[in-house]
């Protein structure tokens, strides 16, 4: 295994957490709010504005698709009465946020956090800059504060109607004192939040413009691609440079780390092209033995053991099961995933050692700014007030661009090349086969029902890889050795079937030598596949419907229950079907947020599956923009329909078979149908919308699947299966 | 010396012609909106037009390419007002982005033979991968560049 220091996203989440509140939310001494009139003014530490108007939000959470750049822009503008037309948005620098103690707070875009974790502080940062600009105007004009209003970026004084553009007050209200009582406004107040605005960062994503990381050229650059041990854990023995020094292009043959070789060529084509020539010799290690079918051994003694800890649990389930009139077990399974994100793995960094003192520049795509800082600090050995990360939009993260691995193998190779910028990036086959993968589970399912057909007990086991235990021993053996995560959907507040009488949730640990981490929807797309199958079968086997027979078991539970009912009213569950065409239906609850969806499909004679609707509901608690969170929950089901149709990842000799999307399969438009979105927010909360939708992709569209064909798909993917009609 | 003609400019490009044109547009022209996903003509993000038809520019060798007519998105047009540009603007397509390029020169490609496509059309000419899942607002802008749909989404 290749040395990971501690340095990990929970690690970061929590020190930055502590940090941020140790040190208060002061100002940062670089902030540009000594402006001279004429010139762009920093008012609070989130909104800039120019002479002309122009705001810029600052955002230090990262982009990757999922709209957060817009949304908090929005939260910004509204609290501070912007108009809207003159927002922009930027990245504020790790170093910065370094260097100012964490004023802006923590950088890790992960779990569906962007807004709802965001969203206390940066509306008080937009309500701060309104009442110093309403201020700066009342100086001005030597009246009460309280007799000036805003709206629109003006401030107008009531009784003589004389107005100040904020372009005008911000050189003046970027002097004054940060106000430290400023109360947010009440949603009924909002202009900006909830609507549907246009993105922010759209325009350079169509003309070819944007340059995402591996984009960046800078003077002088050079280009690295590496090989990594295929077997996880494995180490570089030798590598014989010499036979490839001479080719086109090739400047470096370097060790990266004690599983890692790097080329480094003028061309990354020519550093690709050489390392395939490359004589590698690697130590396997003992892993190159463990295949597929010894893990999924391995996971099966899980699902029986006494061994095991405990996620959720009421009554006494196990007591319930051993007295039931009639039982009903059923073993689920799910493979290894990788994030595959479009834009390959990389990152460009740049060491200088001179009189001015080792320093160290990165341009990374990174979910985790603060975090890419302190990863490449310790790999290069450089002062953390030494390193500069400029952040790039991701071209997709879905949880791989948490890690710093290839933070580090950037650092590593350019401080082997001192004073030469140097772009890594990463094969598809190096990213599909060095991933850190959803982890394997399976589920064993048991259900007591009476003679009505009532559900008495519920036991969820699951056996299978701990994403903590991987990434975050420690924290694993505070909790008792209990990986909470592992229960995600099911938790207290989550569980949305708590009228079951009797019920366990626990889990059976069987950590593999594969490395895994948080897959976008983590662990909730597993356990909704399980958990929304089983209930599936549950009714089937009670001659339920499917919608009835969930709304009896989610009584106790009823903003479960009413996001479940807004879904299957929009799909007009129960009314007649086209010949041929059968309904699906699941709810979940995670990430904050509750999501219902139905799936309507039909199977052929010969097998093949089209999905012709899905209806999807969600209750996120406030909707900041409502065409984003339409955008994600579309997006939701191709990445959740990957997963449940298409991809698999499998272990051969200890190494990942699929390395590129000709065996890793994904999702394309042919299969992909209308999404109808149904956004039923609640308020009172802020949930997640990123993730949550993805978890009922898959049981929505096999329980349809069982209904047109009376085939229970408990594997996944569904492309092993055959639905053939025999 | 390969001679390029690239969005009616022509580039001599000192490579082997065996390099993909990929990596010429992206590492020896410096046209970096043609992207990298795959390498292996799979994910169709790296889609550039070649005498107007939509190929995958990862598995076309330069020096096969000498007088062909390459365009790139950033030849598309030029000032990002291809009826597929205003329409993935409208609909609000892209999310993270990065296989909107190739997207976009597969879509404006199927427009110029096909001016009215059905969803069949679509189906068969959009085989380019997107992770972040914008396929139904592609097959939306789609239709409305084509005139067929107006744009629902997105609006203020």
């Amino acid at each position: 295994m290749t040395y990971q220091p501690h340095l990990n996203r929970r690690h970061f989440v929590a020190s930055l957490a502590a940090g941020a509140f140790a040190l208060g939310w002061k100002l940062p001494d670089a902030s540009p709010g000594m402006a001279a009139a004429g010139e762009a003014a920093a008012v609070g530490i989130w909104a800039v504005v120019q002479p002309d108007d122009t705001i810029t939000v600052r955002i230090a959470r990262s982009e990757m698709g999922q709209g957060t750049l817009t949304g908090l822009a929005q939260l910004v503008a509204d609290e501070m009465d912007a108009d809207w037309k003159f927002v922009r948005a930027e990245y504020i620098t790790p170093q910065a946020n370094l260097a100012s103690g964490h004023a802006w707070g923590d950088m890790a875009t992960g779990g569906s956090r962007g807004i709802r974790g965001s969203v206390d502080y940066v509306r008080k940062g937009g309500a701060v800059a309104r009442a110093m600009l309403i201020s700066a105007a009342a100086k001005q004009w030597r009246v009460p504060e309280s007799e000036c209003v805003a709206a629109k970026s003006i401030v107008t004084h009531t009784s003589t109607g004389r107005t100040l553009r904020y372009g005008e007050l911000a050189a003046a209200a970027a002097l004054l004192p940060v106000p430290t009582n400023v109360t947010v406004k009440d949603p009924s107040a909002w202009t900006i939040i909830g609507q549907p605005v246009h993105r922010l960062d759209t325009e350079g994503k169509l003309t070819g413009k944007q340059v995402f990381a591996i984009d960046v050229q800078l003077p002088g650059m050079l280009n690295a691609a590496i090989a990594q041990c295929p077997v996880f854990g494995g180490k570089l023995v030798s590598f014989d440079a010499a036979k490839i020094t001479s080719m086109p292009g090739v400047r470096h043959v370097l060790k990266v780390d004690d599983a890692t070789v790097a080329v480094v060529a003028d061309k990354w084509f020519q550093a690709k092209t050489a390392l395939a020539k490359l004589l590698i010799v690697w130590n396997e290690g003992e892993n190159a033995k463990i295949s597929s079918p010894q893990i999924a051994e391995y996971l099966r003694t899980g699902l029986d053991t006494p061994e095991a800890g405990v996620g959720n649990a009421h009554g006494d389930a196990k007591a319930a099961l051993a007295g039931a009139a009639r039982k009903i077990e059923a073993v689920y399974t799910t493979p290894f995933l990788s994030h595959a994100t479009l834009e390959p793995i990389n990152c460009t960094a740049r060491y200088t050692a001179d009189v001015a003192g080792n320093r160290l520049e990165i341009w990374a795509p990174t979910q985790g700014g603060d975090g890419a800082l302190m990863a490449a600090a310790h790999a290069a050995g450089v002062e953390p007030s030494k390193v500069a990360v400029t952040k790039l939009h991701l071209g997709g993260g879905f949880g791989r661009r948490g890690e710093n691995d290839f933070v580090m193998q950037a650092a590593r190779i350019a401080k082997q090349v001192p004073g030469v910028p140097v772009k890594l990036i990463w094969s598809r086959e190096e990213d599909m086969t060095h991933g850190f993968y959803r982890p394997i589970t399976m589920a064993k399912m048991s259900a007591a029902l009476d003679d009505h057909g009532n559900v008495m007990a519920l036991h969820a086991r699951i056996s299978g890889q701990s994403i903590t235990a991987w990434k975050n021993p420690a924290a694993l053996a505070a909790n008792g050795g209990v990986d909470f995560g592992q229960f995600q959907g099911w938790g207290k507040g989550e569980f949305g079937y708590e009228a079951i009488p009797n019920v366990l949730i626990d889990h059976a640990m069987r950590n593999t030598h594969i490395p895994v981490g948080y897959w976008r929807g983590v662990n909730t797309n597993q356990n909704a596949f399980y958990m929304e199958c089983f209930i599936d079968e549950l009714a089937h086997a009670a001659g339920a419907d499917p919608l009835e027979f969930r709304r009896k078991l989610m009584a106790k539970n009823p903003k479960h229950l009413d996001v479940l009912n807004a879904c299957a009213a929009k799909a007009e569950w129960g009314k007649k079907l086209p010949d041929g065409v059968y309904r699906g239906i699941c709810q979940n609850m995670g990430f904050g947020s509750y999501t219902a969806a139905v799936a309507e499909v039909s199977v052929s004679n010969e097998g093949a599956l089209k999905i012709h609707r899905i209806v999807a509901a969600t209750d996120p608690g406030h909707v900041v923009n409502p065409d984003q969170v339409r955008a994600q929950v579309e997006g939701s089901f191709v990445f959740g329909l990957s997963a449940g149709l298409y991809s698999e990842h499998t272990i051969e000799n200890g190494r990942i078979a699929e390395g590129n999307f000709d065996s890793y399969e994904v999702m394309r438009l042919a299969a992909m149908p209308k999404v109808e979105t149904v956004i039923v927010p609640s308020g009172g909360f802020w949930g997640g919308v990123g993730e949550p939708t993805i978890a009922v992709a898959t049981p929505a569209v096999l329980n349809a699947v069982f209904a047109a064909t009376g085939k229970r798909i408990r594997d996944l993917p569904l492309k092993n299966q055959d639905l053939k009609r025999t | 010396m390969i001679t390029l003609n690239i969005n009616g400019t022509s580039h001599q490009v000192d490579a082997p012609a065996d390099t993909p044109l990929l990596w010429i547009l992206r590492e020896y022209v410096g046209l970096t909106g043609t992207k990298y996903g795959c390498g292996i003509a799979q994910c169709g993000a790296c889609t550039v037009h070649i005498n107007g038809i939509a190929l995958r520019s990862c598995q076309l060798p330069a020096g096969s390419m000498a007088g062909q007519k390459i365009t790139t998105i950033e030849g598309l047009s030029p000032d990002g007002t291809h009826p597929v540009q205003m329409a993935w603007k409208e609909l609000e397509v892209a999310q993270c982005g990065y296989c909107q390029s190739g997207q976009i020169m597969a879509a404006a490609a199927l427009l110029h033979q096909t001016p009215s496509p059905s969803d069949e059309d679509i189906d068969n000419a959009m085989s380019n991968i997107c992770r972040c899942g914008t396929y139904p607002r592609i097959r939306s802008a789609i239709h409305a560049a084509a005139g067929q749909a107006a744009p629902t989404a997105g609006k203020v």
